[in-house]
């Protein structure tokens, strides 16, 4: 189970890193909202993969509250470029 | 080989696929031209990929509150993510974000004028 726990870490990783450049470069608003979804998506996927590698449920409540917090924040950016855009 | 090993592995399989597919979403997020193309890829690792990853960790804890908070998550996911995807596109598409040269067919072009970044009059959206 290690070497799996290594694997997905790496993978992980570099997918993180590469949303980020994303993140950084833009161009616009809603491709960083766009970015920062998928990012949040890795964060969700490496806690669950931590709680499966160490057979630990203490941080699956952490998982309900980023999901929501995902949606939350993706929505609220593009009802603020919509309004801005219009104007 | 028991019931644990299987289980073990088909749950590595599950876990090693779900990254995968993260990793496939931020190739995309560099290297594909404009915001719809990228959202389509963005949807991997936010719907497939959790849903792999949550089996994983179903099959390697076993006890049905960690499965009933595992399926809490994944059935929200799935609730939002279109609902998400749908109002991004929905503020994307009257701007200069989406590359109309790469479209195939534009359906809502007849019925809502493309506004220019700074002009910005009958936007409708």
């Amino acid at each position: 189970m290690t070497a799996v726990a290594v694997t997905v870490t790496v993978l992980l990783a570099v997918a993180g890193g590469l949303t980020l450049a994303r993140i950084i470069r833009g161009p616009s608003i809603l491709d960083r909202a766009v970015a920062t979804d998928v990012l949040l998506a890795i964060i969700v996927t490496a806690i669950a993969a931590e709680a499966a590698y160490s057979r630990d449920a203490t941080a699956l409540p952490v998982l309900v509250v980023l999901a929501v917090l995902g949606f939350v924040g993706s929505v609220s950016v593009a009802r603020f470029a919509a309004r801005r855009n219009t104007k | 080989m028991s019931l644990d090993a299987i289980l073990d592995i088909v749950a590595a399989v599950c876990l090693i696929s779900g990254a995968l597919l993260s990793l496939a979403a931020g190739v995309a997020l560099v290297r594909f031209p404009d915001l719809l193309t990228r959202m389509h890829a963005a949807a991997k690792p936010q719907v497939l990929g959790l849903l792999l990853v949550l089996v994983g960790c179903a099959l390697r804890l076993r006890t049905g509150v960690d499965i009933t908070t595992l399926v809490l998550v994944g059935v929200f996911q799935l609730a939002t993510a279109p609902v998400a995807a749908h109002m991004v596109g929905r503020a994307a598409y009257p701007h200069d974000d989406i590359r109309t040269d790469l479209l195939l067919t534009d359906e809502l072009a007849a019925h809502l004028d493309r506004v220019g970044g700074d002009q910005g009059e009958g936007a409708r959206v």
